[in-house]
């Protein structure tokens, strides 16, 4: 091993101090989703930490994913949340994942999300978005939302913003830019995934209020 | 009645189905908020809006 646990959490703290460390490494998030946008929020949230994932995505690495999700070549055909546990594992090998791979619909989400404290919501379809959004609000009084709407094109960077909708519902993108009539592109996506993982951060480290 | 932030008019009081069609809003790409409370989709053809009320409607458009 190029590394114990023990070593990458002393690098952690090294770089954040015990107590922030400590919120990191315990907290458990859910990253629905696992294209443009979860693909990269996971390898994000592993890199500052984050050690307990759910990954959900029904879905296998495609050719045309390459150009703006974590996967690389060789794995195309296979699925992407065993792609990306495999990746992710090259980044940290200590880390905790949970892979669902399947479809998630509303009378799942009991199942799928009962362990997270925060929930990426990370889909591409805009009916999933609501659903996700809808049930995590409706079901799970104490869990937070960080949601995504709009970040296709190549409009301007700036305006993939990071609002805070209410205690529980965090929503990034530019809110309007919809890849049914826009393409994606890689950077953008990626703003707009940073973002979220840019808030999840701060939500586990008690920031955001 | 507020409207993310600005005053509409209410000429009549109207369910939030209704104002949602009305508005052009499509009930499953959407979350609501009003006066602070998420109205879950379920009541959505139930609850009664006034001139009173601050409506937040959240559209997702596709992309992820």
């Amino acid at each position: 091993m190029l590394f114990t646990e023990e070593e990458w959490k002393q690098q952690l703290v090294a770089r954040c101090g015990e107590e922030v460390a400590s919120k990191i490494q315990q907290a458990q998030v859910a990253v629905a989703g696992l294209g443009g946008l979860g693909s990269n929020i996971a390898t994000m949230l592993v890199r500052m930490g984050v050690e307990h994932l759910i990954l959900i995505d029904f879905d296998r690495v495609d050719f045309s994913n390459l150009h703006r999700q974590q996967y690389f070549a060789e794995q195309i055909g296979v699925y992407k949340t065993e792609a990306l546990a495999e990746n992710l594992r090259c980044i940290n090998p200590y880390i905790k994942l949970k892979l669902c791979c399947e479809r998630v619909s509303e009378e799942k989400l009991p199942q799928l999300f009962a362990d997270a404290d925060i929930i990426c919501e990370a889909f591409d379809k805009p009916q999933a978005k609501a659903m996700l959004v809808n049930g995590v609000l409706e079901y799970f009084p104490g869990k937070v939302i960080v949601a995504a709407s709009g970040m296709a094109g190549l409009g301007d960077g700036n305006l993939i913003k990071a609002r805070k909708l209410n205690k529980r519902l965090y929503l990034c993108g530019d809110g309007v830019s919809d890849c049914e009539t826009t393409s994606v592109h890689a950077a953008r996506v990626t703003l707009c995934a940073a973002q979220q993982a840019h808030l999840v951060q701060r939500i586990i480290l008690g920031l955001e209020g | 009645m507020k409207l993310n932030g600005e005053t509409v008019t209410l000429t009549e009081e109207t369910t939030l189905v209704s104002f949602l069609e009305n508005n052009g809003y499509s009930s499953n790409k959407i979350a609501v908020e009003l006066n602070g409370d998420i109205i879950p989709r379920s009541r959505y053809a139930s609850v009664i809006l006034t001139d009173a009320d601050k409506l937040e409607v959240v559209c997702f458009v596709g992309g992820g």
